[in-house]
C-alpha cells in the first residue's frame, strides 16, 4: 500500500511537474551563477547545483524521464518476451523450444548492466537510445519466467484435456496457460519498473543515457559526484530519490505478489 | 494408583497465527504407567500430535503453553532446564514421527544422522571412537529389521523406500528410548502391508525392551491389538478414556459411539452413516463442550460449559454431562 | 551422474553460449545504426580519416568475413588494437584484469562471510530486536544501488572520517610486490611483504563493500527466511527430540539445508556484482578492466568493447558453474535428478 502511494506520488509529480515546481525553467538550459551552489535553504529546499538550478525542481522533472523509461521499456518488452516463453514452453523439447531458449540464454550470459552499457556505447548517447538499448536486452527475463511456468503446466491434466477436446494451440496457449502466468508476470513487471529505472540512471550516470541539460537522476548524481563533499546535496538528494523510487516499486511489487497469492489460498 | 511414568495434567496449548490465536489443546490430561501401552485415537487435526510434541517439548516456535503440567519421572517437563531436558531426550524418551520422509534431513546421509544420535545417546560420558559409534548404529538398524545396514548407513533418505525410512526412524528412536516411546501414526503414509509389518516390529521391540508406549493412530484396528488403555481425542479435548476392551464394549461418549459405528465391518450392516458436521475452527471456538455442535443429544448447557472428566468406574472416564442418558 | 560428467556438460554448454555471445556482440556492434568509425573519431574528423579507420577495422567487408578475422585473431591471442591505448587489447586486459578480479572476489567473499551468519542469527532469533533490524535494513538495502553506496562511502569515509584511503590500489609510499599473479594481495603474501598486503586490503575494502552491500542485504534476507522455515520442519524437530546438542544442530543440520536457496540466488547476484563493478570502479577510480571498459565505451573503442563484454560473460559463466557445483554438493537430490534427466 505504501508502495502504491509512493509510485502514484512520483507519477503525479512527473506528469504535473511544470505546475508543481517552483522553478520549471530550471529544467532546461538555465544559468544563474550568483545563486549557484547554495546549500538547502527555504527558497531552494534541496539547494542549487553548479549552474544555479534548483535541485528539487530538476529531480521532479527527472521523474518524467525515469517513468518514461519504465513505461516504454516494459511495454516493448513484456508482450514479445511472454509470447516467446509461452511458445517455447508449449512446444517443449522441440526445435522451437531450443531455438528460443538458447537465444535467451545467450542474451542472459552477460550481466544485464554490462549488456546495456555495451549496446548504448555503439549508439549515440540519448534518452531514446538508452530506452531502445534496454528494451533490446530485457525480453529474455520474461521469456524465461513464462517458459518455466508454461513448460511445467504443459503436461497438466487440464491442458491435455483441452488438447483432446480439439482446441487449437492458440487457444490453449492464450486461454489455458497464460492466465496461470499472470500473477508472476505482473509482479515481475512492477518490480522491474524499479530496476529499469535503476539501469537508466546507471546508464546516464556513466554518460551513455540522457545528455545535459536534460535533468535525469543518474546524470545529476554523476555531476554532483565531482563536487563532493562540499556541495554534497547536488549528488546525494538525487541518489536518495533513486533509492526511494526503487523502494516504492519494491513495496508495490510485494503487494501485487501478495494479492495474487492470496487468491489461491 | 501406582507411580505413573508420565502424567499430563490439564494441558492447554495455543498457536499464535496471523489471524489470531488458535486454541488447540483445551485441558488435556493423560497418564502412562511404567511398561504400560497407551493409545490415542481421533480424527486428523484433533491435537494428538500437538500433545505429543508438547510432551517432547518440540512445539513449533509460535506455540504458547498458557497452563498445565507435564510430570515425567517426577520432573515437571515444562519447567525443566535445557541440559536436563536434553539428558532425558537422549536416554529416556523419544518419538517416531508421522511422516518418515519429512523426519529425515534430506541433505545428509542416513548414517550421518543416526551416528550423531547414537554418539550422544549411547555414549553419554566417554567419547567413543568412530568404530564404536558405527557398530552401535549397525546394531540399531538390525534391531529395526533392516537388511544390509552398512549400505543403508551410506544412503540418502530419498534413496530408500517408505518402509525403510520408517524403520530408520524407529532405529533412531531405539537409541534414545529406554523408558518411553511415542509412535505418531507409524504406518499412515505407507502401504497397508508395510504398515502391518511396522506395527509388528514395534510390538516386538516394545515387548523386548519393556518400554512404555503411546501409540497415536486414526486406525482403530491398529490400536486394538496393541494397547491396553485407550484415549479418545476430539478437537483438542480428551473426551473418553478406558481400558481397551471396556471402550470397545461400552463406549459412552456420543462421539466415541459414532466413531466405532463408523468403521465398516466385513460382517455386513451396510455403509455406516458417519457424523454430520466438521471439527470446529480453533480460532473461533467457544468455551463449551467442543463436540456440542455435532452432538445429537446436546442440550443448551453443553454449549456454555465444558464438561469435566467424570469417573464411571472400571478405569473408565468420560467428558460429557449426559453420559448416563445416552 | 558423476561430478566430472556434470562439469563437462556444463562447460561445453557454456562454451557454446559464449560463442553465441560473441556473435551477438559482433552483430550489435556492427549492425546498429551509426558508423562505428565515425562515432570513434567524432563528427569533426575528416572523411578520409574515417574511411581509413573503416578499412583498418574491416568494416566494409561482409559480416561473416569480419567475424572470421576476429575469431582467428582471438584464438591466437590477439583481440585487435585499442583505439585508446594503441596496444593490443589483450595486453590491456592482462594489465587491468587482476585488479577487477581482486575486487570481485573480495566482494563475493565479504558477501558470503557476512550474509550467511547474519541471516542465520536473525532466523534463529526470529522477532527479536536483532531480527527486526536485520529485516528492515535488508529490505532497504536491496533498493540502494551500488553506485549510491559507493558515493556515500566516499563521502563518509573518505572525507568526513578520513579512515580508509580511497585512491588507487596501494598507497604511493609503499613498495609494490613483484608481479606474479597481478593480484597485489596474493603477490604480497607470496613475497612475504605483509605491510603491502595490509595496505592493499585497506584500499580494497571500501569498493568491495560498496559492491557487496546490496547483495548482503538480499542474501541475509533469504537465509533468514529459509532458517525460519526450516526450524519448524519435522527433521529438525526430530533431531532436537533425540537430544543432539544445539551447536551441532545449528551449524550442521540447520545450516546446510538453509544455505540452498541462498547459494542458488548467488548465481544471479554475481551478475549484479559484475555489472555494478563497472560503476563502482569508475567512482573509486579503480584501475580494473571495467573502468577500462567504460572508457572504451565512451570513446567508442570497438575492439575493447567487444573484449570487455566477452570477459564479463566468461567471468559470469565461471561464477555460475561454481554456484551450480556448490548447490549440487549441498543438495544430493540435485545430483540424482541430473542423473535421471
Amino acid at each position: 500500500m505504501v508502495g502504491l502511494g509512493v509510485v502514484l506520488l512520483v507519477a503525479f509529480l512527473a506528469i504535473f511537474a511544470s505546475y508543481v515546481t517552483l522553478y520549471p525553467s530550471h529544467a532546461e538550459f538555465y544559468v544563474n551563477f550568483p545563486e549557484a551552489r547554495e546549500p538547502p535553504n527555504w527558497a531552494h529546499l534541496f539547494g542549487t547545483d553548479q549552474f544555479g538550478r534548483d535541485v528539487l525542481t530538476r529531480i521532479i522533472f527527472g521523474f518524467r524521464y525515469s517513468l518514461m523509461m519504465a513505461i516504454v521499456v516494459l511495454s516493448l518488452v513484456v508482450a514479445p518476451g511472454v509470447v516467446l516463453g509461452l511458445v517455447a514452453g508449449y512446444y517443449r523439447g522441440g526445435k522451437v523450444d531450443m531455438a528460443i531458449m538458447r537465444t535467451a540464454d545467450i542474451f542472459l550470459a552477460v550481466p544485464p548492466l554490462v549488456l546495456a552499457l555495451s549496446i548504448c556505447s555503439v549508439l549515440t548517447p540519448s534518452v531514446f537510445n538508452a530506452m531502445m538499448a534496454v528494451s533490446l536486452m530485457w525480453w529474455p527475463w520474461y521469456t524465461r519466467l513464462v517458459y518455466s511456468i508454461a513448460s511445467s503446466l504443459r503436461n497438466e491434466a487440464f491442458v491435455q484435456a483441452a488438447e483432446i477436446a480439439g482446441a487449437s494451440p492458440f487457444h490453449i496457449i492464450f486461454r489455458e496457460i497464460l492466465p496461470n502466468c499472470l500473477g508472476p508476470i505482473l509482479t515481475k513487471m512492477t518490480l522491474d519498473a524499479g530496476w529499469v529505472i535503476l539501469i537508466g540512471a546507471s546508464l546516464s550516470f556513466v554518460g551513455l543515457g540522457a545528455q545535459p541539460p536534460t535533468p535525469d537522476l543518474g546524470t545529476m548524481v554523476s555531476d554532483g559526484a565531482k563536487l563532493l563533499p562540499e556541495q554534497w546535496w547536488i549528488s546525494i538528494f538525487p541518489a536518495l530519490t533513486i533509492v526511494l523510487v526503487i523502494l516504492g516499486f519494491n513495496l508495490l511489487g510485494d503487494g501485487v505478489r501478495d494479492m495474487f497469492s492470496a487468491e489461491t489460498v | 494408583m501406582a507411580e505413573q511414568l508420565l502424567e499430563v495434567n490439564d494441558l492447554c496449548v495455543n498457536y499464535k497465527v496471523y489471524e489470531g490465536l488458535l486454541r488447540v489443546l483445551n485441558g488435556v490430561s493423560l497418564s502412562v504407567g511404567s511398561k504400560e501401552k497407551v493409545g490415542i485415537i481421533g480424527e486428523s487435526g484433533c491435537g494428538k500430535t500437538t500433545t505429543m510434541k508438547a510432551v517432547m517439548r518440540i512445539l513449533a516456535t509460535n506455540a504458547i503453553v498458557p497452563s498445565g503440567t507435564i510430570a515425567y519421572k517426577s520432573n515437571d517437563l515444562l519447567k525443566l532446564g535445557r541440559q536436563e531436558l536434553m539428558r532425558l531426550h537422549r536416554t529416556s524418551m523419544s518419538m517416531i514421527f508421522q511422516d518418515p520422509t519429512a523426519a529425515l534431513n534430506p541433505v545428509f546421509k542416513v548414517g550421518e544422522q543416526l551416528k550423531d544420535i547414537v554418539r550422544y545417546s549411547e555414549f553419554t560420558s566417554n567419547a567413543p571412537t568412530k568404530q564404536e559409534v558405527k557398530t552401535k548404529a549397525v546394531e540399531l538398524l538390525k534391531s529395526a529389521a533392516l537388511p544390509e545396514p552398512e549400505r543403508i548407513l551410506d544412503s540418502y533418505p530419498f534413496q530408500l523406500s517408505g518402509g525403510m525410512r520408517q524403520r530408520v526412524c524407529i532405529a533412531m528412536s531405539l537409541a534414545s528410548a529406554k523408558d518411553l516411546l511415542i509412535a505418531d501414526e507409524p504406518g499412515t503414509s505407507l502401504d497397508v502391508t508395510i504398515e502391518d509389518q511396522i506395527m509388528r516390529l514395534l510390538k516386538q521391540i516394545v515387548e523386548d525392551r519393556g518400554l512404555s508406549v503411546i501409540l497415536i493412530s486414526h486406525s482403530i484396528g491398529a490400536v486394538k491389538g496393541f494397547v491396553t488403555k485407550l484415549y479418545v481425542m476430539y478437537a483438542g479435548t480428551m473426551i473418553e478414556e478406558a481400558p481397551t476392551d471396556e471402550l470397545f464394549s461400552n463406549p459412552v461418549h456420543p462421539y466415541t459411539q459414532n466413531l466405532l459405528k463408523a468403521v465398516p465391518k466385513l460382517t455386513g450392516g451396510g455403509v455406516p452413516e458417519g457424523i454430520a458436521g466438521r471439527i470446529p475452527s480453533y480460532l473461533t471456538i467457544g468455551d463449551g463442550c467442543r463436540f456440542a455442535s455435532r452432538c445429537r443429544s446436546a442440550k443448551e448447557s453443553c454449549h456454555v460449559h465444558a464438561p469435566p472428566a467424570f469417573d464411571i468406574g472400571n478405569g473408565h472416564r468420560v467428558a460429557c454431562f449426559h453420559y448416563g442418558d445416552i | 551422474m558423476r561430478m566430472s560428467t556434470f562439469v563437462l556438460k556444463r562447460l561445453s554448454y557454456t562454451v557454446f553460449v559464449l560463442f553465441g555471445l560473441s556473435i551477438l556482440i559482433f552483430i550489435i556492434a556492427r549492425v546498429l545504426p551509426g558508423d562505428p568509425a565515425r562515432l570513434a573519431l567524432g563528427p569533426r574528423a575528416p572523411d578520409w580519416a574515417v574511411e581509413n579507420l573503416r578499412q583498418q577495422l574491416r568494416l566494409n567487408e561482409p559480416l561473416y568475413v569480419q567475424y572470421f578475422y576476429w575469431l582467428r585473431d582471438a584464438l591466437s591471442g590477439s583481440l585487435g588494437v585499442s583505439l585508446v591505448t594503441r596496444r593490443d587489447v589483450m595486453v590491456d586486459i592482462q594489465e587491468f584484469l587482476p585488479a577487477t578480479v581482486e575486487l570481485i572476489v573480495l566482494a563475493a567473499l565479504l558477501d558470503m562471510a557476512l550474509a550467511i551468519p547474519i541471516g542465520m542469527v536473525a532466523g534463529r532469533r526470529a522477532n527479536s530486536w536483532f531480527d527486526n533490524v536485520v529485516r528492515v535494513l535488508s529490505y532497504v538495502g536491496v533498493a540502494v544501488p551500488a553506485f549510491v553506496v559507493a558515493i556515500i562511502f566516499i563521502l563518509v569515509f573518505g572525507f568526513m572520517l578520513n579512515i580508509a584511503p580511497s585512491i588507487g590500489r596501494i598507497s604511493p609510499n609503499i613498495v609494490a610486490p613483484p608481479t606474479v599473479t597481478g593480484l597485489i594481495t596474493i603477490d604480497s603474501l607470496i613475497s612475504g611483504n605483509i605491510v603491502a598486503f595490509f595496505d592493499a586490503v585497506a584500499h580494497l575494502i571500501l569498493p568491495a563493500l560498496a559492491l557487496s552491500l546490496g547483495l548482503i542485504a538480499q542474501e541475509a534476507r533469504i537465509t533468514r527466511s529459509s532458517v525460519v522455515e526450516n526450524l519448524n520442519k519435522d527433521y529438525i524437530l526430530s533431531t532436537v527430540s533425540h537430544g543432539v546438542p544445539e551447536r551441532l544442530l545449528t551449524l550442521k543440520y540447520l545450516l546446510k539445508p538453509s544455505l540452498i536457496p541462498t547459494v542458488s540466488v548467488m548465481g544471479l547476484d554475481m551478475a549484479s556484482l559484475i555489472g555494478n563493478a563497472f560503476l563502482v570502479e569508475l567512482i573509486f577510480n579503480w584501475p580494473g578492466v571495467s573502468r577500462y571498459g567504460i572508457t572504451a565505451m565512451l570513446r567508442k573503442d570497438l575492439n575493447a568493447i567487444v573484449a570487455v563484454v566477452m570477459i564479463a560473460g566468461i567471468i559470469f559463466a565461471i561464477a555460475n558453474i561454481a554456484v551450480d557445483l556448490i548447490v549440487a554438493y549441498l543438495d544430493p537430490r540435485i545430483r540424482m535428478i541430473e542423473k535421471a534427466a
